[in-house]
């Protein structure tokens, strides 16, 4: 039988993180911790390893922690990953008190101009993640986490779901691909997640599954009512069925696209201009329209060059997406002031309804503004930016 | 056990130093000293080569024609930061003439002086008196070193020297160029690091003065930042500096997102506040926070069409940048952080040497920190009266200079940009550790999570009314931080022993640091 299992990260140069080994004790459990604020939280530490280890009824395991900074949310984490790799079977979590001052609100048509992605197993990045002020914030727990590290990172998520403040940003969870998503989302859903990203879709099916699992959890009181679903196409299967996929259920709020894996799945290469990913792109965004969700683009991997990201953001836009991904908080306004209207436009918006609304009360079906003609789809595009204006609004 | 007085800020301080008695330190601006400045020997010309070559054979011959002797006084500058090779050759030189028990008076320490350790447990270095960095904090934190630390800003350490608080015996000068006649360049030779002025008070009162070059010039070796006049001897060796190791190629900026951050709200208070008009001036280092928001103002002055009318440094090729430019008139220079920095100060008019005599010492008629509009400093913890630290971390070690730090307090405005925790430190305390900087001098602290105007500072609120910036309290930054770390850290383990004290730009006794009792050793 195994006598020990670890979790989290023994590199010295890491930070706000910690590396745990438990152990199954032969008398009395004692804890070894080693801890570069020692002097500020040595107590403290060695209570939290007492009280977490309790709640997983793991109170006989012995503990060596070698903390480099972990927040509370983080070290629970990495004692709980231990402890379950030991205890496969270890059916309690232990979780930390839920933040009462992170507020989790969103709504289906809010903005989506900007979503961080967070590594899901790189606790660093979570804490001063909202303080970037992205629309929203993605915890991921596909791509960006190797496969041996996907138990660790789920709990690490969850505990972060509860614990930490995005300032408002949407909280949302990447999962790995069905099935194995669906346990995700089922452990997570009742943690404050606001909407989960389903990678890699390529059948309807899939969205409907989440869906189900969704419904369920919130008839039988696990997960709140609202909980949305944004799948990602990034295959040459998933978008031929962009429009299937968009519309499987009323949660879907948005349809994303990935180019890495898109390009590769079709044997392209990525390119600045993305010619080869038009086609796609074009589906995606004619996917979400028809299903009344919005398109959402890739995103752009080059954090140092930022006229490269704004030029490339701006294509995005006219190309008909409400927003891209972000992998770095850098990003975030540059692409923001992208997908804000100008104040120019927003004057030229404002005309055009205004001028639209004297021509209806007068009984005028048309009107010109700046001699152009305005009838209805003008006078759409003209709302919406206003509204994207009234909602950019810091 | 030495006696100990509660001081203006409430700080118990001791009132002796190294066996010499001290003034507690009476609130900024208090203290009016009396009396006459120091003064080195006179000397004749009759006593130096004519021909003006004072080029001593080696390092050891010249201390020992110094007069070095047990107990001694040997002071250094540290524009060559970690890549300083000279003062390893000088303790080597005077561990070879057999002496003892010197005080070794530097303007810094880096981690490049970790091997002098060695030396003060040999007892050949008894203690040294200046900002103890890393290695040698840690150290003395322990107790380790005898005698005690005097933490003293450039500023001050310029005026202990000018009021004969210290008086340096041999004052080893390393320089990267200089001609046999002792006159020094910092804009020359392999080792070039910009201006020279941490060298000046040495070079003025030390009662010997001998500069050590690599490179040696015909006379007349020009700028001279150091004038051959002051100088009594001259030694060439093969190498004084690390060129790597003085100046980085490039400075390059901050990747981290929070620093950044913390950066932009700077800038944008100083824009919004009005600080940022025609014909202002501010300062900044070259830390990660204070070049980006050099950075990001120089963005905002751009945009704006604002002049500035000078710009204080550590210059860096951002701050070079500005002046090429045309959004400033001149750069002031107490030190070069980079090649195009070096470069700006050797070949451009505009871009000015200066020396903490002009720029800090508080016992002169004025000086120029004074006069800045604005200034962006770090701190390693500030409380929620504004009061700051500098020097040691919320765990008590010792790791930190205090450098320019309390000089520039005097700014108009004096804004420091701190996270509000790192990892899971909490910067803002209810009392800061060590007090370095009395929060009357602080106007303004900037965080990742909120900007903070001292109450004393009504007109900043005002000006600032509407603004979109995160206008937030100490005390409400310091429960969001203490929140996300767990609560309010402990306080650290301090045995009795006082292992330095911080001194003020009056040379008043402003706090005390403790020894540390390490972990393990309960």
């Amino acid at each position: 039988m195994q006598m020990t299992a670890s979790a989290g990260v023994r590199d010295p140069g890491a930070r706000s993180d910690c590396w745990v080994e438990v152990s199954q004790a032969p008398d009395l459990p004692q804890h070894r911790v080693t801890s570069k604020v020692a002097a500020l939280y040595g107590d403290a530490i060695h209570a939290l390893i007492g009280s977490t280890l309790e709640a997983l009824a793991a109170a006989d395991l012995s503990a060596t922690v070698e903390d480099r900074g972990a927040l509370p949310f983080t070290l629970m984490a990495r004692l709980e990953a231990a402890v379950r790799r030991l205890r496969p079977d270890t059916s309690r979590p232990a979780l930390p008190p839920l933040n009462p001052a992170a507020q989790r609100v969103t709504q289906r048509d809010r903005l989506r101009r900007t979503r961080l992605y967070l590594p899901g197993n790189a606790p660093k990045f979570f804490i001063n993640a909202g303080l970037h002020r992205p629309d929203a914030i993605i915890l991921d727990l596909e791509d960006s986490v190797p496969p041996a590290e996907k138990d660790a990172a789920a709990i690490l998520v969850r505990n972060a779901l509860r614990a930490v403040d995005f300032y408002g940003a949407e909280v949302t969870v990447r999962v790995n691909s069905l099935p194995a998503g669906l346990a995700e989302i089922a452990m997570l859903a009742p943690h404050g997640v606001q909407a989960f990203l389903l990678p890699k879709v390529e059948d309807p099916d899939e969205v409907i599954a989440a869906d189900r699992l969704l419904a369920e959890m919130a008839e039988s009181g696990q997960a709140p009512e609202t909980i949305y679903l944004i799948p990602i196409i990034e295959t040459a299967r998933g978008a031929l069925q962009a429009w299937p996929i968009a519309s499987a259920s009323p949660r879907v709020v948005a349809l994303a696209i990935g180019l890495e894996d898109y390009t590769r799945d079709i044997g392209a290469q990525r390119t600045p201009e993305g010619r080869e990913s038009l086609w796609a792109r074009s589906q995606v965004i004619n996917a979400a329209r028809a299903a009344g969700v919005q398109p959402i683009s890739s995103v752009y991997s080059d954090v140092d060059d930022v006229a490269g990201l704004a030029a490339w953001a701006e294509a995005e836009r006219k190309l008909g997406f409400d927003g891209v991904g972000c992998i770095h908080p850098r990003q975030v306004r540059v692409v923001h002031q992208v997908f804000t209207p100008s104040a120019a436009e927003v004057e030229q918006a404002r005309r055009i309804v205004d001028a639209f609304a004297v021509a209806q009360a007068t009984g005028l079906g048309v009107v010109a503004v700046d001699g152009k003609m305005v009838d209805a789809p003008v006078v759409e595009r003209a709302r919406r930016t206003l509204r994207l204006w009234e909602l950019s609004r810091p | 056990m030495m006696g100990t007085i509660e001081n203006a800020a409430g700080r118990r301080v001791p009132t002796e130093v190294n066996g010499k008695p001290v003034v507690p330190y009476q609130g900024v601006g208090c203290y009016m000293p009396t009396g006459r400045h120091a003064a080195p020997p006179i000397r004749s010309c009759a006593q130096y080569p004519a021909d003006g070559n004072k080029v001593a054979p080696s390092l050891v011959e010249a201390l020992r024609r110094a007069g070095l002797a047990d107990g001694m006084v040997i002071s250094s500058h540290h524009h060559f930061r970690d890549g300083d090779l000279l003062m390893p050759q000088v303790f080597a030189a005077a561990a070879e003439l057999g002496v003892r028990d010197l005080v070794w008076f530097p303007s810094a320490t880096f981690p490049c002086h970790e091997s002098f350790i060695a030396y003060l447990e040999s007892g050949l270095i008894h203690h040294i008196e200046g900002s103890l960095n890393g290695p040698l904090g840690r150290y003395a934190s322990q107790g380790k070193m005898a005698g005690q630390a005097v933490l003293r800003s450039h500023g001050g350490r310029y005026r202990a020297l000018q009021d004969g608080d210290v008086h340096v015996d041999i004052a080893v000068i390393a320089a990267p160029a200089a001609d046999a006649f002792g006159n020094c360049s910092g804009v020359l030779g392999r080792a070039a690091c910009g201006p020279l002025g941490f060298a000046l008070a040495d070079a003025q009162y030390a009662d010997h003065v001998i500069v050590v070059t690599d490179t040696l010039v015909p006379f007349p070796c020009v700028p001279w930042h150091i004038q051959g006049n002051l100088v009594d001897q001259v030694v060439l060796v093969e190498r004084v500096g690390d060129p790597d190791r003085i100046v980085s190629g490039t400075t390059r900026l901050t990747r981290s997102s929070d620093q950044l951050l913390i950066a932009e709200y700077a800038a944008r208070f100083v824009r919004d506040a009005g600080i940022m008009r025609p014909g202002f001036s501010f300062q900044a280092g070259a830390g990660g926070i204070s070049l980006a928001f050099t950075i990001f103002l120089g963005q905002m002055m751009r945009e704006a069409g604002v002049k500035a009318r000078f710009i204080r440094g550590g210059s860096t090729r951002y701050l070079v940048e500005l002046l090429e430019t045309g959004l400033t008139d001149y750069i002031l220079d107490g030190q070069s952080f980079d090649l195009e920095g070096v470069r700006s100060l050797r070949d451009n008019p505009a871009h000015l040497a200066t020396s903490p005599f002009t720029s800090y010492n508080y016992h002169g008629k004025g000086n120029f920190a004074s006069l800045l509009d604005c200034v962006v400093l770090g701190a390693t913890e500030v409380d929620v009266d504004f009061n700051a630290n500098v020097v040691t971390h919320s765990d008590g070690l010792l790791l930190h200079g205090i450098g320019g730090w309390q000089d520039a307090l005097f700014a108009r405005c004096t804004i420091l940009t701190v996270p509000s925790f790192r990892d899971r430190v909490p910067i803002i305390r209810d009392r800061v550790t060590t007090l370095c900087g009395p929060g009357e001098l602080v106007d303004v602290v900037v965080t990742e999570r909120g900007i903070a105007i001292n109450p004393r500072r009504q007109d900043l609120f005002a000006v600032l009314a509407g603004s979109s910036l995160p206008l937030r309290s100490l005390q409400e930054l310091k429960s969001e931080a203490e929140a996300i770390c767990g609560g309010p850290p402990a306080l650290p383990r301090t045995g009795e022993r006082t292992i330095g004290v911080v001194s003020w730009v009056d040379g008043t006794i402003l706090d005390r640091v403790q020894q540390v009792i390490a972990e393990g050793s309960k």
